[in-house]
């Protein structure tokens, strides 16, 4: 029987870490996804997992050693955070280069300078164009089935992309929250065996791994790579939909919440999306319109699903948790716009940028933008388009 | 096929840009990229086989396996000049490439 336990975040992914069993975690610790990797050594040193956990020296030899493990032809998983996820950076393109699968829980947090160690997006979105999948959860539960998730989306054989499970740091990493821990054997045959595609350690068949490739098929190599993206989308529609018979929570790219009949719309990702769903239920209760759009796959990027689900709204905000430097509004915001602009849709829009290095963000706040939009419709598109919501100014 | 053509579109690639034909790095030819080229002074050497051993790219060998009469693979030495470096007797002259040997 499944079990309703009070878990953190970061005991969540280590639990679903524990029952995937992959053959390598190499990792080096980082706030605030520490004690994923700190919960998970502890099954390997009791015996719970037949994992060769590796303790590097870096998060730049971690991501180096996953990748290479990977191409080896092992299920190969990981986690971090922030300055940790940037000194892979190297790495990461590499590693999607390869097609390597592997699946690195990003617990996510503000990136230097200042030095600051709460929830932003600043991480996640700053490696938004390495290649790899990437999930984001609203809360524990979502953390612990979005990674069981990610092996299946990850190591589909038209896919092999290495996959970013995110979850909001402390927010969620350190929360307890009540989750529902499937039992082990369900979740094993769920994840199934791993199939190794072209692996190195397979000598009779031998292979070079990550030549010099230059102006003669370098292009060609990432015009291919670029194929992976649609089926990756279809493989989380379809993961997402089998977990849901399996184990009765359905997922899909995005989570549309009050959003069908509404007016005006807030685009949001993380656990934001569970603030404002509170405050869509109120403005609900006093006859405002409001709905909700909840990204869970930010990369592949459902520009076409999310100017579907956006149709006819009178005005919306984009709710971003970091800041492209010197970019017109937040990352969030602008594939959100150039996907209505490419479907041929003109909705007013405002640009949010909020929570920065884990600033609080209130229902009431969320509610007071929703406030907002009704002017930003009647007005087309805002004179100042980028709102920054709760800093002193 | 040994090789990718040339010409070859991008679906014909192997995902991950990986190399799945072994052993094809002798069909790409380097050697055009070299500024000299080591030339051996056949009645000073004395077969040490230090030149086969160390050269970075093959491009010191023999035929059949044989331990006697070193050649120069001039379509892959890259003319770094380790062979020379290494040779006990010192009978690897390296010529630049724009000057008759
Ligand atoms: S010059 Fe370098 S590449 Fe050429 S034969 Fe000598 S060691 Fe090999
Ligand atoms: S190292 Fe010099 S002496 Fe030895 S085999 Fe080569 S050329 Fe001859």
């Amino acid at each position: 029987m499944p079990e309703i336990k009070p878990m953190e975040g970061n005991q969540a992914v280590a639990e679903a870490m524990r029952q995937i069993n992959p053959d390598v975690v190499a990792a080096y610790p980082i706030t605030p996804s520490t004690e994923v990797v700190q919960t998970f050594s502890s099954f390997v040193a009791n015996g719970l997992v037949d994992t060769n956990y590796v303790a590097v020296e870096s998060e730049h030899s971690a991501m180096s050693a996953c990748t290479a493990a990977a191409v080896a032809g092992g299920r190969v998983m990981n986690a971090t955070s922030s300055q940790g996820l940037a000194l892979m950076w190297e790495i990461l393109y590499i590693t999607a280069s390869l097609r390597a699968p592997v699946i690195l829980t990003v617990v996510n947090r503000a990136l230097s300078g200042n030095i600051n160690i709460h929830c932003d997006h600043s991480d996640g979105m700053g490696a938004r164009d390495c290649g790899w999948v990437q999930l984001y959860g609203e809360n524990v539960q979502e953390g612990y089935d979005n990674l069981l998730q990610a092996v299946r989306i990850g190591e589909a054989l038209d896919v092999r992309l290495p996959v970013m499970n995110c979850i909001d740091g402390f927010l969620v990493s350190h929360s307890y929250e009540l989750l529902q821990v499937e039992d082990d054997a369900p979740v094993k045959d769920f994840v199934g065996p791993y199939q190794a595609v072209n692996p190195l350690l397979d000598i009779s068949h031998p292979i070079s791994i990550g030549p010099l490739d230059l102006w003669d098929y370098y292009f060609e190599h990432k015009r291919g790579q670029c194929d992976a993206y649609p089926p990756a989308k279809e493989a989380i529609l379809a993961v997402g939909k089998e977990f849901g018979k399996t184990f009765g929570r359905e997922y899909g790219l995005m989570e549309e919440f009050m959003l069908e009949d509404a007016e005006l719309a807030v685009v949001a990702l993380g656990s934001t999306a569970g603030v404002a769903k509170v405050a869509v239920e109120s403005l609900r209760e006093d006859g405002v319109k409001a709905g909700l759009l909840k990204l869970r796959a930010f990369r592949p990027f459902p520009a076409a699903e999310i100017a579907a689900a956006l149709q006819g709204k009178k005005a919306i905000a984009v709710f971003d948790r970091a800041i492209s430097f010197g970019a017109a509004s937040g990352p969030l915001f602008s594939e959100v716009a150039a996907a209505l602009y490419t479907a041929g849709q003109q909705i007013p829009a405002l640009s949010v940028l909020y929570g920065l290095g884990g600033r609080e963000i209130t229902p009431e706040q969320i509610s007071g933008v929703f406030r907002q939009l009704p002017e930003v419709a009647s007005g087309g598109q805002p004179a100042d388009p980028v709102l920054f919501l709760g800093v002193r100014e | 096929m040994s090789h990718y053509a040339p010409d070859a579109k991008y679906q014909e690639l192997a995902p991950g840009g990986i190399i799945p034909q072994a052993g094809n790095a002798e069909e790409y030819s380097t050697g055009a990229w070299r500024l000299q080229k080591p030339v051996r002074r056949d009645e000073d050497c004395i077969d040490c086989m230090f030149c086969w051993v160390y050269c970075p790219d093959n491009a010191c060998w023999t035929k059949d396996q044989s331990v006697k009469g070193l050649q120069f693979d001039y379509d892959h030495c890259k003319g770094c000049a380790i062979c020379a470096q290494v040779c006990p007797k010192k009978c690897i002259d390296m010529v630049p490439e724009d000057q008759e040997s």
